[in-house]
């Protein structure tokens, strides 16, 4: 029978010749994750179920992202018991701070998450490495803990919706977040609620892999179970030198059913921002444009890698933040981080009046390391506006990507990169 | 019985529990804070027993257990909606939350009603208002789940056997 990529990779591991929608699976996981706010109780829950160890120590990771380096006491007992767990369990992909990165960007660039993998993770942003190919969804913490000791995880085999992006003529600047964000516009914050979305055409071949990373990293923020690309040249040369062990490549069947099947032009696709309080109030950056801003952050598991860090600096170069805008960078990894200095992107950002941060979460969640007070306003690469996300219930969370994030610092109001550097 | 406070639409996991708190697990830390950020009166004003009523989508946004926890913690006897985001609907079964989806019960109650709910069955009666109401059933896998108390035991049980 034909299927789809999601389903193939749900039917491998559940040691099945097919699988349909509605059908309740065990599937057997390559990785199970969790971080410093999830960990904690996923590590409480672990030991209620009369076992020792974790079921492979290869394959989990623990990552202290969310408040490290430690912003308070509190996050600081948080982060030590996940890191007593990660030793006294052996876990091989646990990170210390200096070489820990925002999970989402630092377990592909390590080469932990692989095309056809079956990943679950204490984090609702875990779908981000569905843009490998991989079959990943995020689950709570008792749901991990369970993965942590039996290495198994069931799971109702999602009905997919396909979204199919014709041409590659983009508009300048737009990026994988104006498609996703584009995306969520018309669908909705409950679009794609259980369902796996996956993303095709010619638009998303033409789409760099750090942009389809952002893409399956917001299909959560459609309600969508994974995001999911499969995996081709452009996959493999990213792959290249951190892979470490074989992976299967997936694809969908031509004849694969789908729920659903939306089809965009990418040319007819404008630089997108979401206005608060959801990521379904998109509007083109014309829209938007002339809101004042008190702060602009850069970075996070949706834009913190390098290509993002690369379109901002573009923008930024020889230019000055507005003098009452702050503009905090966040890289997603060490790595990044490094690469963006030897690049000099850091002198550019610094030069520009930005504040560069060590990887973390950070202000994304509201953690720390640039929280708004009440009134105050910010547009972010991150990608959630909720009420209170970034802060005071009050403040306000704008979305967008990397150019209008900082087109817009520059110019201290919701600006088109072209009111910056012209028409690029 | 219990009273019901009323939710809308789309009301995310920031918002349940905010992120400011989330330095700390403790299920009553959690309570103390629960729906802060829509309801500042809600943690303080919440009685054992009580129900929460939402719109659409309850629930979406991250995956932190820590919201139905702090719900559970609050005293809250059930959460129905109209319909739940994906990973909280999973989160608040496997730790032993119920949730009912009711798309009929989610417009028929008002914030203040009387509320009883039946999580076995599915049945919500609003006493209030004199009407009642069926909630969708559980798949035989959930049902299983909560028979045994939650994920917890299940798997514990499920080890054992292996
Ligand atoms: S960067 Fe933001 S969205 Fe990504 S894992 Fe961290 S808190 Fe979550």
């Amino acid at each position: 029978m034909s299927m789809t990529i999601t389903e193939k990779i749900l039917a491998d591991h559940a040691g099945l010749p097919e699988v349909v929608p509605g059908q309740l699976i065990t599937a057997k996981l390559d990785l199970v994750l969790a971080n410093d706010v999830t960990g904690p109780i996923a590590i409480r829950e672990f030991t209620k179920f009369g076992v020792d160890k974790v079921f492979d120590a290869g394959k989990v990771a623990l990552v202290p992202d969310h408040f490290t380096p430690n912003k308070d006491i509190a996050s600081a007992e948080q982060a030590k018991l996940m890191r007593e767990f990660a030793r006294e369990q052996q876990i091989e992909h646990y990170w210390e701070i200096g070489r820990v990165g925002i999970e989402h960007c630092l377990l592909p660039e390590q080469g932990v998450t692989l095309p056809g993998d079956m990943i679950i993770g204490a984090d609702s942003h875990t779908c981000t490495y569905g843009a490998l190919g991989a079959f990943a969804t995020g689950v709570g913490s008792t749901d991990c803990a369970a993965g942590l000791a039996t290495g198994e995880g069931w799971f109702k085999v999602p009905e997919s919706m396909k979204f199919v992006f014709h041409g590659t003529k983009f508009q300048p600047w737009v990026s994988g977040k104006d498609l996703i964000l584009y995306i969520i516009g018309k669908i909705g914050v409950d679009g794609a609620r259980y369902r796996a979305m996956e993303f095709a055409g010619e638009g998303i071949s033409a789409l760099s892999q750090d942009g389809r990373f952002t893409m399956c990293n917001m299909a959560i923020e459609a309600g969508g179970k994974n995001g999911i690309i499969a995996a081709d040249e452009k996959t493999e040369a990213y792959l290249k030198g951190r892979a470490h062990r074989p992976y299967k490549v997936f694809a969908s069947d031509p004849d694969a059913r789908y729920a659903e099947i939306m089809e965009f032009e990418v040319s007819e696709i404008p630089l997108q921002v979401a206005l608060p309080h959801l990521p379904e109030n998109t509007e083109s950056v014309e829209e938007a444009a002339g809101i004042k801003l008190d702060q602009v952050v850069i970075g996070s598991c949706t834009n913190g890698r390098i290509e993002d860090l690369r379109v901002a600096a573009g923008i930024l170069r020889g230019r000055k933040i507005h003098p009452e805008v702050r503009l905090l960078i966040f890289p997603g990894t060490q790595e990044i981080y490094r690469q963006a200095m030897h690049e000099g992107l850091l002198d550019i950002f610094l030069e520009a009046g930005a504040a560069v941060s060590t990887p973390t979460c950070g202000p994304c969640l509201g953690g720390h390391m640039g929280i708004l007070a009440k009134g105050e306003r910010a547009l972010a690469t991150t990608n959630r506006n909720f009420v209170g996300r970034m802060g005071h219930p009050e403040s306000e969370v704008y979305l967008s990507g990397p150019a209008v994030a900082a087109a817009s610092a520059v110019r201290g109001e919701i600006s088109h990169p072209r009111e910056v550097v012209g028409n690029g | 019985m219990g009273k019901a406070w009323k939710f809308g639409h789309d009301i995310d996991t920031d918002v349940i529990i905010p992120a400011r708190y989330l330095n700390r697990s403790e299920p009553e830390y959690l309570a103390a804070h629960c729906m802060e950020d829509a309801d500042a009166g809600f943690a303080p004003g919440v009685k054992s027993g009580d129900v929460i009523v939402g719109g659409k989508n309850f629930g979406c946004g991250s995956s932190r257990e820590h919201a139905p926890l702090a719900i559970k913690a609050s005293g809250v006897k059930a959460v129905v909606a109209e319909s739940f985001a994906r990973i909280f609907y999973r989160n608040a079964l496997n730790i032993g939350l119920p949730i009912l989806e009711c798309p009929e019960a989610a417009a028929g109650i008002e914030a203040g009603d009387e509320v009883e709910v039946e999580p076995a069955s599915g049945k919500i009666t609003n006493v209030t208002r004199k009407t009642s109401f069926q909630a969708m059933p559980f798949p035989v896998f959930m049902q299983e789940l909560m028979a045994a108390g939650g994920l917890v035991p299940y798997v514990r049980g499920r080890l054992k056997n292996a």
